[in-house]
């Protein structure tokens, strides 16, 4: 045993033996079925990793940006390149999925919005919003650009 | 955690002066939690500016770039940005690391890691917004 809390784990059975408790099992896999709950928090999580992978690409922006000409036309063609824009649509989508259901993590923080109708709900309202939001970025940008 | 396979047995080791000073909680554990909820405020309104800031910027040349984060404004909320998003980014994938690197050493290894490359890259992105700028 290396953690206090696994004395938590463990007790005696209607013998005085010691035995493990049993615990639940993992939260991916065939015992649970996908729920707006689950689903909404793994992918917030799934996100947060991709958007700092994302915002390693801001840095390397950045740095080219400030280190020459030369530099920042490559960076730019490849943001502009089928992959370079699959990689920034990613992005973006991240983006706005994390921004609506960290609004949503906020509401909870303080104490709203726990009721499983309007979880569900608020649930669906940041699929939705993510999507039009994404959808309207990219728009703006195709329209812009 | 505990090995379910292995024998069950019970010995919690604390130290001896821990016991003697009734030391329990070190007292700070709401700040990392609270200092996340602040960054992810500070973003909301950031991130939006950012947003804005790359459909600005998109297919801009360098010059152009470069005159975007002359103006102050967008050279300080391109490091209010940096400032609240590096952060947030160190508390968040802290957390994903301690939920899923069980082994202690390798855990310390990748959480000094990660912050290491993440003070390293707020800083490289800073002093590239401070070169545009200046």
């Amino acid at each position: 045993m290396k953690d206090v809390r696994d004395a938590l784990m463990v007790g005696r059975n209607t013998e005085g033996k010691l035995v493990n408790r049993p615990i639940s099992p993992f939260m991916l896999g065939s015992a649970y079925k996908p729920q707006m709950s689950s689903m909404t928090s793994i992918m917030h999580r799934i996100t947060g990793v991709a958007l700092g992978a994302g915002t390693l690409l801001l840095t390397l922006w950045l740095v080219c940006a400030a280190a020459g000409d030369t530099a920042f036309s490559i960076i730019q063609a490849f943001l502009a390149s089928w992959l370079g824009l699959l990689i920034l649509f990613g992005f973006t989508a991240a983006l706005f999925y994390h921004f609506c259901n960290g609004i949503r993590h906020l509401g909870w923080d303080a104490g709203r919005g726990f009721e499983l109708p309007v979880m569900h709900n608020t649930g669906r309202v940041v699929i939705a919003a993510t999507i039009i939001l994404t959808v309207a970025f990219w728009a703006a940008g195709l329209y812009f650009w | 955690m505990n090995d379910m396979n292995s024998d069950p047995s019970i010995h919690i080791r604390r130290s001896q002066l821990g016991r003697a000073r009734g030391l329990g909680a070190a007292k700070s554990g709401l700040h990392h939690w609270w200092a996340q909820r602040v960054t992810a405020v500070a973003l909301l309104p950031l991130s939006l500016y950012f947003v804005a800031s790359v459909l600005i910027l998109s297919g801009a040349s360098r010059a152009e770039m470069a005159g975007y984060m002359a103006e102050p404004w967008n050279a300080v909320l391109f490091l209010c940005l940096i400032a609240a998003l590096f952060y947030h980014l160190a508390l968040g994938l802290q957390v994903v690391i301690e939920d899923y690197v069980h082994n202690d050493a390798v855990r310390m290894a990748s959480l000094l890691g990660l912050k290491g490359l993440i003070v390293f890259c707020a800083l490289a992105s800073a002093v590239s917004v401070l070169k545009l700028a200046l």
